[in-house]
């Protein structure tokens, strides 16, 4: 059942994100260039996406747990620290150099297109490493 | 307007999608969290979830396609070696920072979260910046 309900999630986002434009890096740079064509469309995205959300959030925990697993699992971080800073102005840097964020780069996919592929070999070479650096640095001082 | 109104349906299924993911299996919807669980070094829990999930959001401009007609995917905005920077800026980023645009700027404010609302609030503003120097200050230098 998680399988299904993963894939059934990842439709529905997958179909939200192409409706909505945002598989269209010309769409997203357009709303990220306020000083030319600004597209104001985004903002209807995320308004639209901010509200379901905020409003199916409370619904749904109500319940003491989710259909398919033990509790609720929300992140617990409170700190606005400089990895959360730095790690977000990195992100806005690539966002703005080519209009993919990670959602629409992997929903383009079955288009194929060279630009989109190298872009996804590279953030998931930008994870990993990250996730290297962060372990090596977070092992010594827990041993 | 037209595109207005499809923008807003399609945020709209994006915020289904994010509340069914909590409501059926207890998580957060973002992106850069579901890959990241997959990936060395160590891979998280729950992988056919992950995988599965992916799976879907290839799939579903593909339906889309079937459906319309137009699958919704644009071209590449760049060349290859500005992407491949982008990729590796938007992979450090969203692993350092714990999130990306579904994950702080969807599900993280629906939340009112207040690490989600300042990252969303600090991407955006550099993705701007950003598109402002490449699009003004360097596109007529």
């Amino acid at each position: 059942m998680q399988i299904v309900s993963g894939l059934f999630g990842g439709l529905v986002f997958g179909i939200g994100l192409a409706v909505s434009g945002m598989t269209d890096p010309a769409v997203v740079l357009g709303f990220l260039d306020v000083a030319g064509a600004w597209n104001p469309a985004l903002v209807f995205v995320l308004a639209g996406a901010v509200l379901v959300t905020f409003i199916g959030y409370r619904l749904v925990m109500r319940r003491t747990a989710p259909l398919l697993a033990p509790r609720f699992m929300l992140p617990g971080a409170t700190a606005l620290d400089a990895e959360l800073l730095g790690g977000a102005a990195i992100f806005g840097l690539g966002w703005g150099l080519a209009g993919y964020c990670p959602g629409p780069a992997i929903a383009s996919v079955s288009a194929l297109h060279t630009g989109t592929l190298a872009f996804l070999v590279a953030m998931l070479i930008g994870m990993i490493g990250t996730r290297l650096v962060r372990q090596s640095r977070t092992r010594p001082a827990a041993a | 307007m037209d595109a207005y109104y499809l923008a807003a349906i399609g945020g709209a299924l994006i915020g289904i999608a994010a509340v069914m993911t909590m409501g059926l299996t207890g998580r957060i919807a973002g992106i850069s969290g579901i890959v990241g669980g997959l990936l060395p070094p160590t891979a998280g829990e729950d992988r056919g979830w992950r995988l599965a999930f992916i799976v879907g959001l290839i799939g579903g401009p593909v339906l889309v396609a079937i459906a319309t007609g137009n699958s919704g995917i644009g071209v590449p905005a760049a060349g290859v070696p500005v992407l491949v920077l982008a990729g590796l800026c938007v992979g450090i980023g969203t692993t350092l920072g714990n999130g990306c645009t579904s994950g702080h700027g969807v599900c993280g404010m629906a939340r009112l979260s207040r690490r989600s609302i300042v990252a969303t609030a600090t991407f955006t503003v550099v993705a701007i910046a950003t598109v402002f120097v490449v699009r003004h200050l360097l596109a007529g230098a």
